[in-house]
C-alpha cells in the first residue's frame, strides 16, 4: 500500500511537472535602471587608470594603459555600441517582451530593446544551437535562454570586442556571458558573469537593478552619426607608448587613500582578504 | 541532369584526378607561415563549410584560407583556391550553389594556402575563349580565368631554365600592374584593389560592390598577427595602409554594425568594427617598434621588450607565425633601406 502511495505521489508530481509552464514569470514591460550600485563608474564614468575590482591580467592592463581617450574622436569609433555584457550598466531604458509562435503560443524568444545605441537583442528560448565559430560576431552576441525556477538564465556567445570598463579595459571577442534576470514584484535584478580567457583571470560578476516603469516616459532613441571631430593623420591611431601615459596618476592624486596596487586591478586585490594584507 | 552539366562534370573530375596526381610535389617551397601552419593537417578529414554572407557572396571555411565565393547567372567566381588536396571538396561544395562553371579565380596573394589549388580548381572551370567554342562554354578546355597582380605571377613562376615554385597551370592567366583591376561579373561591379608592399608585394583586396562585401585577403585575420613576408616585399607599413583602406571602403549600417561585411583571411566573418580593432593593434605595435628603433634598440632588445604582449593572448596563438616572427618582420621592414 505504501509503495502504491509513493507511486501515486510520483505520478502526481510528474503530471504537475508536465503542466507547469516553461516560463515561470513574466519579465515583459518597460524597465528603468537604478544607479545606487557602482554609481561613479556607471554615470559620470570611470577614471582613467581605475581598474579596481576587475580580475584583469597583465595583457589587459597594458592594453588599457596604452589606450587614449582621443581614439573616441575617430569617426569609426564615435558610434561604437556598448556590448551586451556592458550595456546594461549605463543609462538606458529597457523594454522586454515575448515573441510567441502564433500557432502554439509557445515562447520562441524574449526580446530586449535597449535605448542606448537603439539595440535590439533576441534571447532565443526555442532550444536552437549557437552558430558555428566562423559566424559573425555582433554587439549583442547570440543568446539562448532557459528558465531556472523563476530566474531567466541566458548564455551569450559571438560578442564583438568591447569594454570591461570604458576607460580602456577591453573585453575580447572570445568572451562569453551568462546572465540571470530575477524579478521580484516591480523590481528586476540583472546579474552578468563574463568569462574572458584573453583578458580575465577569473569571471567578472556584476549586478544592476531596474524598476518597472508604468509611465512610459523614457527617452527611447539614440541616433548617432559620426563626424570629423579632430584632424588626425591618415594612419594615426591615438595611443600612449608603454610607460608614457601621463593620466594614469590622476586618480591616485585625487584619492590618495587607494593603494596603487589595488587601483591597477587583478583578482589578488579584489577580495576582503586584501584589506588584511595591506594593513600588515 | 542536363547535357551541359554532364559535360561540365566530366571536365571537372578529369581535372581533379589530374591534380590529385601531383598535389604536394612542390610542398618543400611552402613555409609554415604562408600555409597558416596547415602543411601537416589531415586533408581527408577536413570538412568545408559554406556560410552565406550577403548578396551573391558566400564564405567557404575549412580550406587553407577563407575563400570568397560569388555565385550568379554567369557562373562562379572564387577568391583563392586553398590547398590542392582539397580541390575536389572545394569544387563539390561550390557546385551545390550553382550548376554553372567556375569562370573566374582571383588570387589575393601568392601564399601557398591561397594558390596551391590553382591548377586543379582552374581546370575544373571554364572560360569563354572565343569563336572556336560553339554553344557550350564548358567545351573551351581552357579552365577558368585566373586573375592576380603581376607580382603573384612572378612569385609563382620562374625564369626559363629554373624550377618554378608552382607549375605553369597554377600561374595567373590575367595579371595587372596598376592600382586596380575592375571586373563586372554576375551583375556585379568588382574592384580588385592592389595593396602595395603589404603581406607581400602582390596583395589585393576584392570589393564586391553590389553585395557590399570585401575579401580582405591576408591583410586581416581574427586569429593571428598578419603574416609579413619581408623577403617577398611585405612591410608593416603596407599592412597598416591596407587595413586603413578597408576601413575607409567599409560603410557601417545602423549603430556601427553590419553594412559592408568583411571576409578575413582566417577567422570568423566580420564587419568594419573588427577591422578597426585589428588596424588599431597593428598601428600601435608599429608605433612602439618605431619608437624603440628611434632609441637605437636592436632587434633582440625590441623582442625582449615584448611590444605585442597586450595582444599576444589574442594573436600569438600558434607556432607558425609567432609574436616574435611578427615583431622581427615589422622591425626589418621599418629599418630596411629604401
Amino acid at each position: 500500500m505504501r509503495i502504491v502511495n509513493q507511486l501515486g505521489a510520483g505520478c502526481l508530481l510528474l503530471f504537475a511537472g508536465l503542466l507547469a509552464p516553461a516560463q515561470q514569470i513574466d519579465l515583459s514591460g518597460n524597465w528603468s535602471p537604478r544607479f545606487h550600485e557602482d554609481q561613479p563608474e556607471r554615470i559620470p564614468g570611470p577614471e582613467l587608470g581605475d581598474y579596481l575590482g576587475i580580475p584583469i591580467n597583465d595583457a589587459a592592463r597594458l592594453r588599457a594603459e596604452s589606450w587614449s581617450p582621443s581614439r573616441l574622436t575617430m569617426p569609426e569609433q564615435q558610434c561604437r555600441v556598448h556590448i551586451s555584457p556592458y550595456i546594461y550598466r549605463g543609462p538606458l531604458e529597457l523594454r522586454i517582451w515575448l515573441e510567441k509562435d502564433p500557432e502554439t503560443q509557445q515562447v520562441i524568444a524574449i526580446r530586449n530593446y535597449i535605448s542606448t545605441y537603439e539595440q535590439n537583442r533576441t534571447i532565443w528560448m526555442d532550444g536552437r544551437p549557437h552558430p558555428p565559430e566562423y559566424a559573425m560576431h555582433t554587439w549583442m552576441g547570440f543568446s539562448t535562454g532557459k528558465w531556472e525556477g523563476d530566474m531567466l538564465t541566458v548564455y551569450t556567445t559571438h560578442i564583438k570586442t568591447g569594454w570591461l570598463r570604458r576607460n580602456g579595459l577591453a573585453e575580447s571577442d572570445h568572451a562569453t556571458l551568462v546572465e540571470h534576470f530575477i524579478r521580484h514584484d516591480n523590481n528586476l535584478t540583472h546579474v552578468s558573469i563574463v568569462t574572458d580567457p584573453v583578458y580575465l583571470t577569473e569571471p567578472l560578476i556584476k549586478s544592476q537593478d531596474f524598476v518597472l516603469d508604468n509611465q512610459y516616459n523614457g527617452n527611447w532613441l539614440w541616433p548617432c552619426e559620426s563626424v570629423e571631430e579632430v584632424v588626425l593623420k591618415p594612419d594615426d591611431v591615438p595611443n600612449f607608448l608603454p610607460g608614457e601615459n601621463p593620466f594614469l596618476k590622476e586618480y591616485l592624486t585625487r584619492y590618495p587613500m587607494v593603494p596603487e596596487q589595488a587601483l591597477r586591478g587583478g583578482a589578488e586585490t579584489m577580495y576582503p582578504e586584501y584589506q588584511l594584507k595591506i594593513k600588515k | 541532369m542536363t547535357k551541359r552539366t554532364s559535360a561540365f562534370s566530366i571536365t571537372l573530375w578529369v581535372a581533379l584526378a589530374a591534380a590529385a596526381m601531383a598535389p604536394l610535389s612542390r610542398a618543400q617551397n611552402m613555409t609554415a607561415a604562408e600555409t597558416h601552419g596547415q602543411l601537416n593537417r589531415d586533408f581527408d578529414k577536413t570538412e568545408l563549410h559554406l556560410l552565406p554572407v550577403q548578396g551573391n557572396i558566400y564564405m567557404l571555411v575549412g580550406d587553407g584560407a577563407n575563400i570568397a565565393v560569388q555565385v550568379g547567372k554567369q557562373g562562379i567566381l572564387l577568391v583563392d583556391t586553398g590547398f590542392a588536396q582539397l580541390s575536389a571538396k572545394l569544387v563539390a561544395a561550390v557546385s551545390k550553389l550553382s550548376e554553372k562553371p567556375i569562370r573566374y579565380i582571383i588570387n589575393s596573394n601568392s601564399f601557398a594556402d591561397r594558390v596551391s589549388g590553382n591548377e586543379s580548381v582552374r581546370r575544373a572551370g571554364a572560360t569563354v575563349t572565343g569563336a572556336n567554342v560553339a554553344a557550350n562554354i564548358t567545351d573551351a578546355g581552357a579552365g577558368a580565368a585566373l586573375l592576380a597582380h603581376e607580382n603573384v605571377l612572378t612569385r609563382l613562376s620562374a625564369p626559363t631554365g629554373k624550377q618554378s615554385p608552382f607549375p605553369p597551370g597554377a600561374w595567373p592567366t590575367d595579371t595587372f600592374f596598376g592600382a586596380e583591376k575592375p571586373l563586372y561579373f554576375n551583375d556585379e561591379s568588382i574592384q580588385v584593389l592592389y595593396q602595395p608592399a603589404a603581406n607581400t608585394d602582390g596583395d589585393v583586396i576584392v570589393y564586391f560592390r553590389r553585395s557590399d562585401v570585401i575579401d580582405a585577403g591576408d591583410l586581416f585575420n581574427t586569429d593571428t598577427y598578419p603574416v609579413i613576408d619581408v623577403d617577398k616585399g611585405g612591410t608593416i607599413e603596407g599592412v597598416v595602409q591596407g587595413l586603413n583602406h578597408i576601413v575607409r571602403l567599409a560603410i557601417v549600417a545602423h549603430e556601427e554594425e553590419g553594412g559592408t561585411l568583411v571576409i578575413p583571411g582566417h577567422g570568423h566573418l566580420c564587419d568594419q568594427a573588427e577591422v578597426v580593432e585589428y588596424r588599431d593593434m597593428v598601428t600601435i605595435v608599429r608605433d612602439r617598434i618605431q619608437a624603440m628603433i628611434k632609441k637605437g634598440m636592436t632587434l633582440d632588445q625590441v623582442k625582449a621588450a615584448k611590444p605585442t604582449r597586450d595582444y599576444d593572448p589574442l594573436y600569438n596563438t600558434n607556432d607558425f607565425w609567432t609574436a616574435d616572427m611578427f615583431v622581427t618582420a615589422a622591425y626589418k621592414s621599418l629599418t630596411a633601406k629604401p
